[in-house]
């Protein structure tokens, strides 16, 4: 990580964390300090407020000499996660295996290499299944003496209460902007104004703001994205509007995942041995079968994921146009737009607003819950375009 | 290097060339374009040597080693797939190759979709080598020229009603489509109808699942409920039966905003002529505001089929006849 300090400032395991100073005083006295340390930790927080940093960098503070200096081999080696005895566990399927859970217990009751502590992350612990759950609650109720369980999740409540009740939990908030840009400024390099408005755009977000602030044409596609839905006139149009929001996540999602698709081929065939074959005996042949199933289903997660961040973009925007229109004083979170949300503020009501950001939630959740993005984009938008005409429609 | 245009064609148009570029993501037609150069291969060159490289494991000089000339040599096929995969080794040897091309050696590179390999595409394009274009077919039209084209090839006809109904039964992938193709045509004799697509694949759900969709959208709310009923007795799963109404309003949708003429509209916006003229006839009973209605009960029953409702059964029903309603009652 290459990072641009100023002069007088440090750079620790801790720096990337920003506006979490009281998560990370927690933390820090924990490392320091036996008698506040404990054997399960639940780490929680908002999309984007750095949980899984959080988690490194805890385990690379236990595991490092001074305390998480950030430049000594234990801590590069649990940050690059290539630490021996740091596991994490992070998936992008919709539930964690049982199987997979097993195994960490299986782990977590081995003696460290060269640690202090042999730690378990499990990244998006609320993606367990009540049966997994259990699995994971005897090791953590009697773990060994070197063993640190720390698990993350959005909230404690998406946590079975069974596992909450023995973690110490750690809560995140949502950083201020500023502090964001900050980091973004300082670390990624990026241009001061630009990292100020992708902070906001992204809703304090860190990655999404770093994508924001370095990507150009992220940014400006994001705003083209909002700009569409503002501008819908028409059913009709909203429908095109839809089905254009839908293909764009869709091509967002392939570029992305092409190039580190061919990568991840080329990998597996290497650990195979078969970088060699021209043609693969069938055993091979079904490992490459289950890596393309995999990636497949991973390609379909992102996509969702895109739509949801589509999602929580317009709920930014349509919260804009509500600040507008009741006249708050408030920072606009698209700051690019802000002749769009005035004029739109200035068309509708603030019932009307409020009416739209309740169908955006609403579409969140049914994208959730396996809706046809397209059908549950469409849906919303055509209540945008006819606000008083789709109400009461669904209901007995 | 001769500097000539490059020539696109079509699978079936492919002939044996000293290099040629298979691009695009629909493997269907790759696959047809390579088995078609291989054969062509071995009726000009029985004896010729076939080999098949994987890209995405591509070592430095493998092509310089299938390539180059020996004792004995007999012509050779090499097949080179995953190029939109491949490692960089791979590319810096394939346009080299491309400067010093070998007698009887015939290449074929099949790059299955994506930006990847930009530098060789170019390459291949600037040299003037043809590339045999397996785009995706998403459009309707696409397809109906697909299977037009499959029965045209086994000298058979099929009627222009049989070609929409079997592109709706199965046309979601390809391979099936040119599987049902192919069953007609060996099971079938004479002008193909619509009765032996009905035979065949009329059991389908989808075939069903559009007939539920059109009653309902046409505003007959009595017939649109029995042949529900009917196709949930005889165990039609209720999700694509709202996938279908969805697909319908969408393109009611696409045609309300195209204002030329029918042939114009099913070309720009890649339906079939019978799509647009189906859509317009249906508009009439439509508002914009019956459509946003009718979107909302389509996306609430998707919801609750895919369990938000204890009962789904009764959800899609309650959909179905609610859209026959707003269908039925006239636009304002
Ligand atoms: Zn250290």
């Amino acid at each position: 990580m290459t990072s641009a300090l100023e002069p007088g400032e440090t750079f620790d395991v801790w720096s990337d964390l920003v506006g979490q100073d009281r998560a990370v005083e927690t933390l820090q006295r924990a490392v320091i300090d036996p008698a506040a340390m404990t054997h399960a930790w639940l780490i929680t927080g908002p999309p984007g407020s750095g949980r899984s940093n959080a988690a490194q960098a805890f385990a690379a503070a236990l595991q490092c000499e001074e305390g998480g200096c950030g430049h000594c081999h234990e801590c590069r080696s649990v940050l690059a996660g290539t630490h021996p005895d740091v596991t994490t566990l992070r998936t992008d399927k919709v539930t964690i295996y049982i199987d997979d859970v097993r195994e960490l217990v299986q782990v977590a009751g081995r003696t460290t290499v060269s640690g202090r502590w042999r730690i378990i992350i499990v990244e998006d612990a609320d993606r367990m299944l009540e049966r997994t759950t259990n699995v994971l609650l005897k090791a953590i109720e009697e773990p060994p003496a070197h063993t640190v369980w720390i698990l993350c999740a959005p909230s404690v409540m998406d946590v079975l209460i069974t596992i909450r009740s023995r973690c110490r939990a750690v809560s995140l908030q949502v950083p201020d902007p500023q502090a964001v840009a900050k980091l973004l400024i300082r670390r990624d390099q990026a241009d001061p104004t630009r990292a100020i408005e992708a902070a906001y755009a992204a809703q304090s977000h860190v990655g999404r703001a770093r994508w924001l602030a370095t990507d150009a044409t992220a940014a400006i596609r994001r705003t083209e994205m909002l700009g569409a839905v503002l501008g819908i006139n028409s059913v009709v149009d909203a429908m095109r509007v839809a089905g254009e929001l839908v293909e764009t996540a869709k091509t967002e999602t392939d570029n992305l995942a092409a190039d580190f698709e061919a990568k991840e081929r080329a990998e597996l065939l290497t650990s195979l041995g078969a970088q060699d074959l021209t043609t693969f005996p069938p055993a091979i042949r079904s490992q490459i079968k289950q890596l393309e199933e995999d990636q497949k289903r991973r390609r379909r997660r992102r996509q969702l994921d895109v739509i949801d961040q589509l999602l929580t973009d317009l709920a930014g925007l349509y919260r804009d146009v509500m600040t507008r229109q009741i006249g708050a004083e408030v920072a606009l979170v698209n700051q690019g737009l802000e002749d769009e949300i005035a004029l739109c503020a200035q068309q509708t009501t603030a019932t009307v607003t409020l009416g739209i950001l309740e169908r955006i939630a609403q579409a969140r959740q049914r994208v959730a819950a396996n809706v046809t993005p397209q059908l549950a984009l469409e849906a919303l938008l055509v209540g945008i375009a006819e606000p008083g005409g789709v109400d009461n429609v669904v209901g007995a | 290097m001769a500097a000539s245009k490059q020539q696109v064609v079509p699978w079936d148009q492919v002939e044996l060339e000293p290099v040629l570029l298979v691009q695009g993501p629909e493997s269907l037609l790759a696959d047809r374009a390579v088995q078609r150069v291989r054969t062509l291969a071995e009726q000009r060159f029985p004896s010729v040597e076939r080999s098949s490289v994987d890209a995405s494991i591509y070592q430095a000089g493998e092509l310089s080693v299938l390539t180059s000339p020996s004792l004995f040599a007999e012509p050779r096929l090499i097949v080179i797939d995953q190029v939109q995969s491949c490692s960089d080794a791979f590319i810096s040897d394939a346009i080299a190759y491309l400067d010093a091309l070998e007698q009887e050696v015939f290449v074929v590179l099949v790059h299955r979709g994506g930006v990847r390999g930009k530098k060789l595409l170019d390459a291949l394009r600037s040299a003037g080598h043809t590339k045999v274009a397996c785009d995706a077919l998403k459009r309707d039209a696409d397809k109906t020229a697909f299977v037009s084209a499959e029965f045209k090839r086994a000298s058979r006809r099929a009627t222009a009603d049989a070609v929409q109904m079997l592109v709706q039964s199965v046309g979601s992938d390809l391979r099936e489509l040119a599987a049902a193709c192919s069953q007609l045509i060996s099971d079938t004799t004479g002008m193909i109808d619509v009765t032996d697509v009905e035979r065949y694949y009329g059991g389908r759900v989808e075939v069903t699942a559009f007939k539920v969709a059109d009653l309902a959208i046409a505003g007959q709310s009595a017939q649109a409920a029995v042949a529900l009923r009917h196709a949930l007795a005889t165990g039609s799963d209720p999700v694509p039966l709202v996938a279908a109404i969805a697909a319908k309003l969408r393109t009611m949708a696409k045609v309300a905003s195209h204002r030329g003429s029918a042939p114009a509209a099913a070309k720009d916006l890649g339906l079939a002529p019978w799509q647009v003229e189906r859509a317009r006839k249906d508009l009439r009973h439509w508002s914009p505001t019956g459509l946003a209605q009718a979107v909302t009960l389509v996306a609430a029953a998707d919801a609750d089929v895919k369990g938000a409702a204890r009962d789904p059964i009764f959800a899609v029903e309650r959909a179905v006849l609610k859209i026959a309603r707003i269908a039925s009652s006239p636009p304002r």
